[in-house]
């Protein structure tokens, strides 16, 4: 029988889960960002190594359960550098680096999709590379997959719950301790499916802002 | 103040300008007339690099833009260029348009930039739109501030790809207008454009591109009235 009275003194302690969750998965974001839009701009340059080291990356953290590259990084790089990691940082950099390469793909189809114009009336201008990239090609390019970056932050909120396998106290794992305390994992379970989908349909809600305020010049 | 020496271009196998040579004196105004794939845009893209040429010299001043060694990006500043479909940055307002390269490409303080681009959107009669984003522009407009932006840089010489093409017939004529005023300032011009009654009141010379070769070189009164190859005879035929 479900008994929600059992689960509801945890509840607190299951909400500070959100600012653990929270702070791995814009940890990740930023980490991601940067990471994405440097492979990006490895891939669409003319650099043959870094296209091939880029397209490379990608391959690898694409091709690989997240579960795996999570684990990896905590447990294999403390073997092989005599450190110890903490999860919360395994966490950020983990799915940092796996959502770099997710990003970059998205990126680099934004930058394929401005108009070459653009970047003609740039060369035009006699505007250097990098200032062309910066100022004029990535914010229009932003624009575009403005609606693909929010979804991959949204998958991130939520896949971000697997670092309960290296013990880092988010929503997920508080969860699972306090249905262990007690027994009553489902309504412990549910609580935790509550809070996700509520912090996903904020994120959505928040990109939606986000989208229209960046449409301005339309 | 441009000479161009034996200009080939080929994409390809397709050759596009098969041993072009001509020279543009300072603040003349030259048309460039053909028909449709006669390497008119091709020529005029060459001049500032936009495609590389596959053999031939091309300088403008002092500089030799085809020699690897010539910094390009500087001589760019110098060119200003107008295009078929604008370009205009849309993430930009027309005045941050007109601001970007002056401020991020020569260095120009944000208070001089403003003042130039005021200067030059009053000219082409489009200050009030100056907090604008382009989109919400007319095509005539649009290509009004693609100029201005280009003169903003100060360039000695101004290179317009089929400037009209793109646009509505009722918006050709403001910017014509435009292109008129400029050239009558002193303005070096090469226009390759379709707007035969354009070309023969502004142009000083006319050249007449046809399969990659620049088939006659004339002034429009000869042009228009004798022409002297039967080829830009039977173009003439057709377009007027």
């Amino acid at each position: 029988m479900l008994d929600f009275q059992a689960v509801v003194p945890s509840i607190p302690y299951i909400l500070k889960g959100i600012g653990v969750t929270l702070q791995i998965v814009i940890g990740a974001t930023i980490l991601g960002m940067v990471l994405g839009i440097l492979l990006a701009l490895c891939k669409i340059g003319k650099i043959k190594v870094l296209r091939l080291i880029a397209d490379f990356y990608t391959s690898i953290f694409r091709g690989t359960p997240l579960v795996l590259q999570l684990m990896i990084i905590y447990y294999a790089i403390p073997q092989l550098f005599d450190i110890n990691i903490d999860p919360m940082p395994a966490a950020i950099l983990a799915f940092g680096l796996n959502s770099g390469a997710y990003i970059s793909e998205i990126i680099r189809g934004g930058i394929n999709a401005v108009d070459k114009g653009q970047q003609e009336a740039s060369l035009a201008l006699g505007i250097p590379y990098a200032k062309m990239m910066k100022d004029i090609i990535l914010p229009q390019a932003m624009k575009n997959i403005m609606p693909s970056l929010m979804n991959e932050f949204i998958t991130l909120n939520k896949e971000s719950a697997i670092v309960t396998v290296i013990g880092a106290l988010d929503i997920m794992r508080r969860a699972y301790v306090v249905g262990g305390s007690n027994y009553h994992y489902l309504e412990a379970l549910m609580v935790a499916g509550v809070i996700y989908y509520i912090m996903t349909l904020i994120l959505t809600f928040l990109g939606k802002k986000l989208e229209k305020r960046m449409s301005r010049s339309d | 103040m441009i000479k161009v020496e034996n200009l080939h271009k080929s994409f390809g196998k397709n050759e596009v300008l098969k041993g072009i040579s001509t020279e543009i004196k300072e603040k003349e105004v030259i048309a460039i007339i053909g028909p449709s794939g006669s390497g008119k845009s091709t020529f005029l893209r060459c001049i500032n690099l936009l495609e590389e040429p596959t053999s031939g010299i091309i300088t403008i001043g002092k500089d030799v833009v085809t020699d690897k060694r010539t910094n390009i990006m500087k001589v760019r500043e110098n060119v200003g260029m107008v295009f078929q479909h604008f370009y205009l940055f849309p993430h930009k307002t027309v005045l941050e348009n007109l601001t970007y390269a002056p401020m991020n490409v020569q260095g120009v303080s944000k208070k001089q930039a403003i003042e130039i681009a005021d200067e030059l959107l009053h000219k082409v009669g489009l200050y009030e739109k100056r907090g604008e984003y382009p989109n919400r522009l007319s095509g005539g407009q649009k290509q009004r501030v693609a100029i201005a932006r280009a003169l903003a840089m100060n360039p000695s010489v101004m290179l317009f790809d089929e400037p009209t093409s793109a646009l509505d017939p009722e918006m050709v004529k403001e910017v014509l207008e435009v292109m008129k005023t400029l050239a009558h300032s002193g303005m070096t011009m090469v226009i390759v454009t379709h707007e035969m009654n354009f070309a023969r009141e502004v142009a000083d010379r006319i050249l007449f591109l046809d399969g990659g070769q620049l088939v006659e070189d004339t002034p429009p009164a000869q042009f228009f009235t004798e022409p002297k190859s039967a080829r830009a005879k039977e173009f003439l035929e057709k377009v007027l």
